[in-house]
């Protein structure tokens, strides 16, 4: 049960912890997507 | 003209809690607790299997539908028909992604449904209605009479129970109408938190039940943890085929792999976005709400206060039957059952309406529905689907089979296709190189080889037994097999002592329909695409 349950907890505080210190991508938020050539047909 | 703005997620985080919250249902708090607690196939053996299955499957396939899914987003589909057109570039390949279609809204047929009753009960619990005392034949009957069990038609009318499926199925398609980002996002952003705080209220509350009957020493919370968790023989079980069944099964549903959603929601994520550990935090936070939380409170509960004949009977008999009666019997037991009914719920809602995307994403797209047409289309179409697994309540018999078709065979079917598209139609090299576009971290090498090779193999294998078990009836022995039809298919044709189900196949003839009229969907969206 200890490992069970420490090994699933320990993961999911790990990957809390990299998503929310990770990069930031700044132009997520309300950003205009970069049109490229082959994407120009259908936009 | 004006142009319509792309629907898409506001943050990382909100898809990771949207990916977590189509995962996290009913069978982390019900399901996978019964199943460590099985004295046959569960214990050690069974937890070293369904580690190894997440391991080598249900990650693995995860990573694979996050990479296809953001893949088919840059090329300008959301949904599986279309991300699969995208990627086959072949007439047929856009029907390769029919069951994407197919497989969540009619999971959605019945989910919403038993959504309703633990909203139901939540309310029930709230309020005091389901204190009914010690007699466990009462709240037997208190699911009978809120379910219908005993008759079809029985819960339409102006009853509770149809009222609140009414409000659910209709807060489902209010949340869809706002949108991925203010709706699906913003209430998986509210409700994970809140779900696993409640969980976490819940499993202090159970780690300090002690001993609730002094009389009865052997019956506390952990000789309960004891029971469930305590490893058995693990040599023995792991060398019997039905522990790995059933550990590979449970993986597979957990994460709702397989299932289309993950693929339409990583389809709105940007070229640059990572999916490497968004896919994992997703997945991990399902283990942790199955395992941790999950293992911890439910099966321990009933047996601190039941003992072990409790715990044995199913999902549905455990979370409906045993566990208010449990509840009932502790210290302002109806605000801790109408906690648990709400996590349910809430565990409920955020699966359900990942169900309805795949749908909205495929109609939108395909057909060239605005937001309201596809909403109001895919209403239609599951207020039909729900009609019948309401109206048809009996023994559940609908709602059963639609579970048996769609919700076991479909996601097993649609799982093995997802791995073997990956590797070898859009390619093993390539998708490799795709999955690590944009990551935050890498996958380790090891499962370069584990996409490519075990997981196909591993799933191709336990889909066959699978099959061969659930359809054919195989008694799981190597050494002296036996195969006696199952009442899914008795239920279709009929056998000694077995008469066939005119409602089972009634049911089977809607599905089939249903998947006539999306093949014809999608037919006329591929000559939308090729126009295009």
């Amino acid at each position: 049960m200890l490992i069970s349950v420490g090994a699933v907890t320990g993961l999911f505080v790990w990957c809390l912890i990299k998503v929310l210190t990770g990069k930031k991508n700044p132009e997520h938020l309300a950003h205009i997507e970069p049109v490229e050539t082959k994407d120009l047909d259908r936009r | 003209m004006t142009t319509k703005q792309p629907d898409g997620w506001s943050s990382k985080l909100g898809v990771i809690m949207a990916v977590a919250g189509s995962a996290v249902g009913l069978g982390n708090f019900l399901r996978f607790p019964g199943l460590v607690a099985d004295k046959e196939t569960g214990g050690g053996a069974f937890l070293i299997a369904y580690f190894i299955s997440l391991l080598i499957v249900g990650l693995p396939i995860c990573w694979v539908e996050w990479t296809l899914g953001r893949f088919g987003g840059t090329q300008g589909f959301n949904s599986s028909p279309g991300i699969f057109h995208a990627i086959i570039k072949k007439p047929w390949g856009k029907y390769v992604g029919l069951l994407g279609f197919i497989i969540p809204v009619g999971v959605y047929f019945y989910y919403v449904v038993i959504e309703s009753w633990c909203l139901g009960y939540a309310w029930n619990s709230f309020t005091g209605g389901l204190d009914l005392g010690k007699d466990p034949k009462a709240y037997a009957d208190a699911f009978s009479a809120f379910t219908g069990l005993k008759a079809d038609g029985a819960v339409l009318g102006l009853g509770a129970p149809f009222l609140f499926f009414i409000g659910v199925f209709i807060l489902n398609f209010v949340i869809i109408y706002r949108g991925l980002s203010k709706g699906i996002e913003f209430i998986c952003n509210w409700g994970m938190p809140l779900l696993i705080a409640i969980a976490l209220i819940l499993l202090v509350r159970v780690l300090t039940l002690g001993t609730p009957d002094p009389t009865k020493p052997e019956l506390s919370v952990w000789s309960g943890l004891g029971y469930m968790w305590n490893p058995h023989d693990i040599s023995k079980g792991l060398s019997n085929p039905a522990v790995w069944l059933k550990a590979a099964s449970q993986i597979f549903f957990t994460l709702s792999v397989g299932f289309g959603v993950i693929i339409t929601y990583a389809s709105y994520l940007k070229k640059n976005d990572d999916v490497v550990l968004s896919g994992l935090t997703a997945t991990a936070a399902n283990e942790f709400c199955e395992v941790g939380l999950g293992g911890m409170i439910t099966v321990p509960a009933a047996f601190a206060f039941l003992g072990a004949s409790a715990v044995a009977g199913g999902t549905f008999a455990l979370g409906f039957n045993v566990l208010p009666q449990v509840f009932a019997g502790m210290p302002y037991g109806h605000l801790f059952g109408g906690l648990f009914f709400t996590l349910l719920f809430i565990a409920a809602i955020t699966s359900s309406l990942s169900m309805l995307q795949p749908g909205i994403a495929f109609l939108e797209e395909g057909l060239g529905l605005d937001r309201r047409g596809s909403v109001a289309l895919l209403g239609l179409v599951t207020a039909v689907g729900c009609t019948l697994v309401v109206y048809f309540s009996e023994g559940l018999k609908a709602l059963s089979t639609v579970d048996f078709w769609i919700g076991d065979i479909g996601i097993f079917l649609q799982g093995t296709i997802l791995i073997f598209v990956f590797n070898f139609a859009f390619g093993s090299e390539r998708g490799w190189t795709e999955a690590h576009h944009g990551a935050d971290i890498r996958i380790p090498r090891i499962f370069k080889f584990v996409i490519r090779w075990i997981s196909p193999t591993f799933l191709s294998v336990i889909f066959l037994m699978f099959v061969l078990k659930n359809v054919a009836g195989w008694n799981l022995s190597f050494s002296s097999p036996v195969f006696t039809p199952t009442d899914p298919i008795l239920d279709l044709i009929g056998g000694p002592g077995h008469p066939a189900s005119g409602v089972a196949r009634l049911t089977a003839f809607f599905l089939l329909l249903f998947a006539a009229f999306s093949a014809l969907m999608i037919h006329r969206a591929g000559k939308r695409w090729d126009a295009r």
